[in-house]
């Protein structure tokens, strides 16, 4: 193994984001948003720099550190897979960067100031990590590589300082560093095993045998415990919906995908033949649980931002359902085939229209001093942009032709339909509905003409507003970025009867899922409310309790463990 | 019973005394130090690895020793973060305890920005 011609791009990529961080915590308080606007574009231009060579060369860019080659030594690797991931990142941390300098660019005040020091620190400090986590080639790098990444994430909850956040961080804290203990538990016992703890050594050495499954269902428990996978997401609404906008947009559109990309990589890279069909069903069953509860809290919000976090825990189920589609036609070791390709699609779409939300969402609760959703009314008049580009990243995340998520959802159902799996398929296209539901709620709210004209308390900035549509925008128009490597057949006319009736559909789905469970009736008061509306808001709130019961410390250590057991016991099996 | 793998087992068992304390203590002080017990139990696990693995005439692996001392400063980390955080918790609301995530009524959490 040797570095390759364009390895220093990687090591380019993982330090300028650090280097920012020095430079701006040595020169101080006003001068952390010139930094990181110095560095925003010279990371982005590396991004690309790493896309274009791989895409030149076909082989991975590799990096050796000090030169020593592994097992002694630590190489940084990009493959496809990272440099797509890399390249996203990119993109959307600029993007949040262009929509933070409202709310963090130039502040006077000595708290608001020193948020807005810490926070495009912070910014700089999530990015380095990430890319550190797509480009490294070993588990102890990558395990440093997610510390870094919940370190940075963990006081972006907190930038306000006031005691709910503050909590809020602490248990996103120690339950993440929980999840951190399990994972270098599993690869303290894969160094064990066999002697090496580089992914590709590894590769060819991991046989399915006790240690594998320990230490296979160990990190992948710890990792979904990062991700906030059901049931796991103890921390997670109250930490999103705490933050200010611009630090949510970097928590859920960012930081949750660190882990998740570990979970990807452990999967198809160092153990593709260890784990079995059965247990990646287990892991897109979750997913599926992720979604259904996840949409339906979010229905019963009444606060703009809990009901965007809660989408978070829905999407992050989409997130793994692509596992157990991704065997090959035996169904005994994951590929990297179309299915990969769908779910990196979806991931990206995720990050680049949640980003677009929670700035949109962040808006409005700047310019209407509340976000209380009922309350909404007038809003879209008077904020036009803001709404469309909410009502956009809606649309992309229900995978509406073209975005990212359509394509996505379209390379899954393919794999689901040629393996047989048919439930899968209903999830996919159900899903869909469970998505639209929140979004429509939010829309119809915001459409609503209000008895009193609405009062704007803060004109928001152009350039946030704008911000916030690009992302929508990109995530909607994602399926063309994908176009190269996938064939071209799979997006048809969107107005093609084929196409039309299953979109909509999805809004008729939607629409009825809102009807029944949001808090307060859509239309009329809620006086009048018939009895299938009662059955629906009872179950709704049935939901809605048994997610509180779940997001206790007692509970989600169980499921913790539990999940740990029936993940071992799953790749059991196999026959060795 | 070698050395070795009477360390492993009470580093098993630190692991698993600690993930009890981590997840049933509601303290958050406690659960920092569970979480530091979870942590020297990992490490231990290590060393007793990297004696297992050790060529003939070393007493070690090294490679195990070096990622170890990564390891403790990273944990080491964590618990300062966990702690500031605490003091600061205790600083703003008087009170120490992580328990007002789940609200009275379920869907309407505190006003936050």
């Amino acid at each position: 193994m040797l570095t390759t011609p364009g390895g220093w791009l990687l090591l380019v990529a993982v330090l300028a984001p650090f280097v920012g961080v020095l430079v701006g915590l040595a020169l101080g308080g006003r001068n952390a948003p010139r930094v990181a606007a110095l560095i925003l574009p010279i990371g982005l231009a590396v991004a690309g720099g790493i896309a274009w060579t791989l895409l030149q060369s076909g082989d991975p860019l590799v990096y050796l550190l000090g030169g020593w080659a592994p097992p002694l030594g630590i190489a940084l690797r990009a493959d496809g897979l990272a440099a797509a991931m890399l390249l996203a990142v990119a993109v959307v941390v600029c993007g949040i960067g262009a929509y933070a300098r409202a709310d963090f660019g130039s502040v006077t005040g000595e708290p608001a100031q020193r948020a807005s020091f810490v926070y495009w620190l912070l910014l700089l400090a999530v990015w380095g990590s990430l890319n550190l986590v797509f480009v490294s080639g070993d588990l102890f790098t990558l395990y440093v590589a997610l510390e870094l990444l919940t370190f940075s994430g963990v006081p972006l909850v907190c930038l306000d300082g006031r005691g709910e956040t503050l909590r809020a961080a602490l248990r996103y804290l120690l339950f993440a560093l929980a999840g951190s203990l399990l994972y270098l538990l599993g690869a303290v016992l894969l160094y064990g095993g066999y002697g090496t703890l580089d992914i590709s050594l590894l590769a060819g050495r991991v046989q399915p045998e006790p240690i594998a499954w320990a230490a296979a269902a160990l990190m992948t428990v710890g990792l979904l415990a990062k991700t906030a996978l059901f049931p796991l997401h103890i921390w997670l609404p109250p930490a999103h919906a705490g933050a200010p906008a611009a630090a949510s947009a970097v928590l859920s559109a960012l930081v949750i995908k660190g882990s998740w990309f570990l979970v990807v990589r452990l999967w198809f890279d160092v153990m593709p033949g260890v784990v079995t069909l059965p247990s990646a069903q287990l892991l897109a069953g979750l997913g599926a649980a992720a979604i259904v509860v996840g949409s339906v809290v979010a229905l019963r919000q009444e606060r703009l931002k809990l009901l965007v976090a809660y989408s978070t825990i829905a999407q992050i189920g989409y997130l793994f359902l692509m596992f157990p589609l991704a065997f090959d036609a035996s169904g005994s070791t994951l590929v990297h085939g179309t299915v990969l390709t769908g779910g990196l699609l979806q991931a990206v779409a995720h990050a680049t229209a949640k980003a677009g939300m929670f700035m949109a969402a962040g808006l409005v609760y700047a310019a209407l001093g509340h976000d209380r959703i009922a309350d909404l009314g007038g809003v879209a008049r008077a904020m036009p942009v803001t709404v469309l580009a909410f009502a956009i990243s809606g649309l992309a995340l229900m995978g509406v032709v073209p975005s990212g998520a359509y394509l996505a959802k379209k390379l899954l159902l393919d794999a689901a339909d040629s393996s047989g799996q048919w439930w899968w398929t209903i999830v996919l296209q159900g899903g869909a509905a469970f998505t639209a539901g929140y979004v429509v709620l939010v829309l119809t709210n915001a459409l609503r003409r209000p008895a009193v004209p609405v009062k704007l308390v803060k004109r928001v900035s152009r350039l946030s507003e704008f911000a916030a549509l690009a992302l929508a925008v990109s995530s909607l128009l994602l399926a063309f970025a994908a176009l190269g490597p996938v064939p071209g057949s799979l997006i048809s006319n969107p107005l093609l009867p084929k196409e039309l009736v299953p979109t909509l559909l999805i809004f008729l789905g939607g629409t009825l899922l809102a009807l029944g469970l949001s808090r307060r009736a859509l239309f009329g008061t809620g006086d009048t409310d018939g009895t299938v509306r009662r059955a629906a808001v009872a179950a709704g709130k049935g939901v809605e309790l048994a997610d509180s019961f779940l997001r206790r410390w007692p509970s989600a250590g169980l499921a913790l463990l539990t999940l740990a057991g029936l993940f071992a016991w799953l790749m059991l099996s196999r026959n060795p | 019973m070698t050395a070795a793998t009477l360390f492993g087992l009470c580093a098993a068992v630190l692991i698993g005394v600690g993930l009890y304390g981590l997840i049933v203590n509601p303290h958050p002080l406690r659960k920092i130090l569970a979480f530091n017990v979870v942590g020297s139990g990992v490490f231990l696990l290590f060393g007793a690895i990297a004696r297992r693995g050790a060529a003939a005439g070393m007493g070690g692996d090294p490679v195990p020793q070096a990622l170890l001392i990564t390891g403790i400063v990273v944990a080491f980390s964590a618990t300062a973060l966990a702690v500031a955080l605490l003091l600061r918790l205790f600083d703003v609301s008087g009170s120490a305890t992580l328990s007002s995530d789940v609200p009275a009524r379920p869907g309407t959490d505190t006003d936050a920005r």
